[in-house]
């Protein structure tokens, strides 16, 4: 190590950082107890592993090859759209079902709301 | 260097598939296993960028992209079909 640092050694750090906010997810999706806490865990910190990873691999082939990818860059606006839509589709579709909170949680505000209708 | 990076960010990514793939067995309720196939796709997104530095080839894109919209849209219909019963809705007529 003479401190010269190559050029692909930013995205790959990226790539793998993304990959760490992935794995912390996933230990969050097994660790945490009701759906909707799963669910907080894995919308925000697996788009961002995988927002990470995806920049990564746009500046790898960006400064290695000169190779801008429109189709790379479509991708990552993509899933930076959707991933929290899908998620909250999802958790509005499992409090229509009734699936029940943590015992631990204090308060349901959209019960009240929900009965009055 | 470079290299063994890559393969270290797979072996993080292999163990997060795992974590997934148990949650998508036990969850106690069928919206746990939705969450736990979008999150699914989402790392095999993850997966295939990763592949694709590691090869040195740009042919993997459309699958990114490919990837990322089957997933939206199964998650969309799974969701709701837990919610109303159908997927698409008819008009009704009388």
């Amino acid at each position: 190590m003479n401190g010269s640092i190559p050029s692909e050694f930013l995205p790959v750090l990226l790539i793998l950082i993304g990959t760490v906010f992935s794995f912390l997810s996933a230990v969050g999706l097994i660790r945490l107890p009701d759906v909707y806490t799963r669910a907080h865990a894995a919308s925000k910190s697996a788009t961002l592993g995988v927002l990470f990873a995806l920049v990564g691999t746009f500046l790898y082939f960006l400064w290695e090859e000169g190779y801008f990818s429109i189709r790379l860059f479509l991708g990552i606006f993509f899933v930076f759209l959707t991933a929290p839509v899908a998620a909250h589709v999802i958790l509005r579709s499992a409090y229509r079902a009734n699936v029940e909170l943590a015992e631990q949680s204090v308060q349901d505000d959209l019960k009240e709301v929900l009965k009055k209708e | 260097m470079i290299k063994g990076m890559l393969i270290c960010s797979l072996f993080f990514l292999t163990f997060s598939i795992f974590a997934i793939i148990y949650r998508l067995v036990k969850g106690p309720s069928a919206p746990d296993r939705i969450q736990a196939l979008d999150a699914l796709g989402i790392n095999i997104i993850s997966g295939v960028a990763i592949f694709s530095v590691l090869l040195g080839n740009t042919g993997f894109f459309e699958f990114i992209l490919l990837i990322g919209i089957l997933s939206f849209i199964g998650t969309i219909a799974f969701a709701r079909y837990i919610e109303r019963g159908v997927v698409i809705e008819r008009k009704h007529s009388e």
